[in-house]
């Protein structure tokens, strides 16, 4: 099938089973069953612990009909160097014959933080994988702890909204550009209300050798408090607010793949979530300047940097 | 015994090297492996293996330990060969993988120079790495010395991958005593010679896009127990099958391989009973006090884990004394953990020696005649239970 021009060109056929046991209105399926349909023939999934992998493998049921492994936390992109390096050997000296996509999945946890180590090594070894990191901005398998990528101000249960510290006090860390900055062939942004933007990345992604960082931003009901009815609604304005822009990073050329000329104000987008809840009160107003601001410098990179003709 | 010199090569190595060529000559597929001394040989002469084109494998140099053992469980869990290698803080640093390895059941082989835990920094012998992991369910051998370092990680590789058995194993070789000095031994000719004892590996269950399956599911109160008794009794199954292969690779090296050996222990009243490369200063020593007209024999134990109860049993029969000798310690408990061992393999039997625990050798510090003399007079002291050795000032 390849790259699509509309979402009913999106292949039919499912490899993620129903019956798992992901919250509603989580986003994680989607990234999931997208990757299963845009990466063609023989693949290899990879899990770090996390929500995807306790909802999908309840022993004795599994949800994959891909072959999958989990190992543990912070070591689902070394897992991963090691089935590359083996499919390898099976094709060099045992005639085995086949491309086998190795696709790593983390969660934010499990990438931005304990994670960051073994990613950073099998992405300057240079393997020849894809590590998709689905970001809902927090510990959401262990109760919604803060990482580093929960953004500033935001309420999580090791970052609660006190009287004295409302919320996180630092920023979120840009793991996008570290990830970039190995000098690798592709990275991109995805987002589940930017459907065909994001499959056609899923499919670029699946034809170029080398490491490959994909950056899911993926909405959690549970964990940011709203109603599970808006999940894609709350996705939308998160690009929509350029809070989560949509790019990409091929060879080294950055191109923003989904252009906001005229953003929405970010109110919009935090007061749907129980998390920011408390940022729109009076005295919090100096914390959605700062996050306004940083949302302002970051779209501005972008802007800068896609003028060039290469970053690196 | 048919002895199969002719197809075999008198050399003189390390055994870090040794261990090298071992996996080496076992044509692994995938290293997955990260420097630390006294190990870092090992990785220096496989990578030169490889990138001088004799030996067909990915060698990953991970960023770390803990990604050495994850990249190896990635690597195993897709069918092939693999290898990986470490000591002391590196193998502290793997112990979370120490355990999804074995419990995955994927027949990785870890050559452990053993070294001692930090602090204070050592870069020198103890046996703590090897203890750590004792409880993991992987399979431990130890070298007492090059010769043995090379065989026991040829037979490592037939022992994980034998389909009764399909549990990881580690070769310990004591860190630099055995690690960095250089001993004459026998290496086969090469991959051919090696092949017709080890075949390639012919995995029981991998991840294969023809025939998907999940591997590392969650499993909790509802099953988590049944699986975990389930592995335990396939481990505890292991030793059968083990002994099988050593005497397999006996016959195929001429050089004999069993659970434990023993030294003049039958007519002994004073057994000493030790791991590792210790064995063969204590064979001289007991040689020595023979002549003195002392009754004394050593053992000591060529396979850790799964621990050899029966044999065990066996050789201590008609000892007086037993004297355990840890290169470790166990804090906060009552001894050691070889003597803890010994102590609950020889509960239950009607007659057995007294035991006496004795520590030495932590850190490198340097066991030798001297010390044994010293370890001689401690252990006849009445009452005594629990003794150092070759300590300043004692």
């Amino acid at each position: 099938m390849g790259f699509i021009r509309r979402l009913n060109d999106i292949p039919r056929e499912e490899y993620f089973a129903p019956g798992h046991a992901f919250c509603a209105g989580c986003g994680i399926t989607s990234i999931i069953r997208m990757v299963l349909k845009a990466y063609e023939g023989p693949k290899i999934i990879v899990n770090a612990t996390g929500c995807m992998e306790v909802a999908s493998t309840l022993y004795p049921r599994t949800a994959w009909k891909v072959p999958w492994i989990h190992s543990a936390f912070e070591n689902a992109a070394a897992t991963a160097a090691g089935i590359e390096a083996a499919f390898k050997i099976l094709n060099r000296k045992y005639g085995y014959n086949k491309k086998v996509h190795v696709i790593a999945f983390g969660g934010d946890g499990g990438t931005f933080d304990i994670g960051i180590q073994a990613l950073s090594g099998a992405l300057e070894r240079g393997h020849n994988f894809t590590y998709i990191c689905y970001d809902n901005e927090a510990y959401m398998n262990t109760g919604i702890q803060r990482s580093g990528a929960t953004p500033m101000g935001a309420a999580t249960t090791t970052s609660p909204a006190g009287r004295v510290i409302p919320g996180k006090p630092q920023g979120k860390k840009d793991l996008v550009f570290i990830a970039a900055f190995h000098k690798i062939p592709y990275v991109a942004t995805l987002n589940p209300a930017f459907m065909q933007d994001m499959y056609n990345k899923l499919v670029k992604a699946s034809q170029i050798e080398g490491p490959k960082f994909l950056h899911y931003y993926t909405p959690c009901p549970t964990g940011w408090r709203f109603d599970t009815s808006h999940s894609i609604k709350i996705a939308r304005l998160a690009v929509q607010t350029r809070f989560f822009p949509l790019y990409e990073i091929e060879r080294g050329k950055l191109r923003i793949t989904v252009d906001i000329k005229k953003p929405k104000p970010l109110e919009e987008y935090l007061k749907l979530q129980g998390r920011f809840r408390h940022l729109l009160e009076p005295e919090n107003k100096h914390i959605v300047d700062a996050l306004k601001e940083e949302i302002e410098r970051n779209w501005q990179r972008l802007k800068m940097l896609s003028q060039l003709d290469f970053i690196y | 015994m048919e002895v199969k010199v002719e197809r075999q090569i008198r050399t003189g190595l390390n055994g870090d090297e040794a261990v090298a060529y071992a996996a080496y000559h076992a044509d692994v597929d995938v290293i997955a492996a990260y420097p630390i001394t006294p190990q870092t040989i090992i990785v220096e002469r496989l990578s030169e293996f490889v990138h001088d084109g004799l030996l067909d494998a990915e060698f990953i140099p991970v960023e770390s330990e803990h990604s050495a053992l994850s990249a190896v469980v990635g690597a195993a869990a897709s069918g092939v060969r693999t290898f990986t290698a470490t000591a002391s803080q590196g193998l502290a640093l793997m112990y979370e993988i120490l355990y999804i390895a074995s419990s995955l059941r994927l027949p990785i082989v870890m050559a452990l120079a053993d070294r001692a835990l930090s602090a204070l920094i050592n870069i020198h012998c103890s046996h703590d790495d090897a203890y750590a992991a004792r409880d993991s369910g992987w399979i431990e051998f130890f070298a007492e010395n090059v010769q043995e370092a090379y065989d026991l990680v040829i037979a490592a590789f037939r022992v994980a991958e034998d389909k009764n058995i399909s549990f990881p194993a580690i070769v310990n070789l004591d860190g630099f005593i055995l690690s960095h000095s250089i001993e004459p031994l026998y290496i086969y000719e090469g991959q051919d010679v090696v092949r017709e004892f080890l075949p390639r590996r012919e995995p029981i269950v991998k991840l294969d896009p023809d025939k998907p399956i999940t591997i590392g599911a969650l499993a909790l109160q509802n099953y988590y127990i049944e699986l975990k008794r389930a592995q335990a009794e396939a481990f505890e199954a292991t030793p059968p099958y083990i002994r099988k292969i050593l005497r397999e690779y006996s016959e195929f090296s001429g050089r004999k391989y069993d659970f434990i050996k023993k030294y003049m222990i039958d007519d002994a009243d004073i057994g000493f009973l030790v791991l590792g490369s210790t064995a063969g200063t204590m064979r001289h020593v007991v040689r020595k006090w023979r002549e003195k007209g002392r009754k004394v024999g050593l053992i000591s134990l060529t396979l850790y884990r799964p621990f050899p109860v029966d044999d065990f049993r066996d050789a201590v029969k008609g000892l007086k004394k037993l004297v355990i000798m840890d290169r470790s310690y166990s804090f906060g408990s009552p001894y050691a953990q070889l003597y803890m061992d010994v102590a609950a393999t020889l509960y239950d039997e009607p007659e057995k020696p007294d035991l006496i625990n004795v520590i030495y050798g932590l850190g490198g510090r340097d066991f030798n005649e001297y010390t044994a003399e010293e370890m001689w007079e401690k252990i006849n002291r009445p009452g005594v239970k629990k003794i150092w050795v070759g300590v300043r000032g004692d």
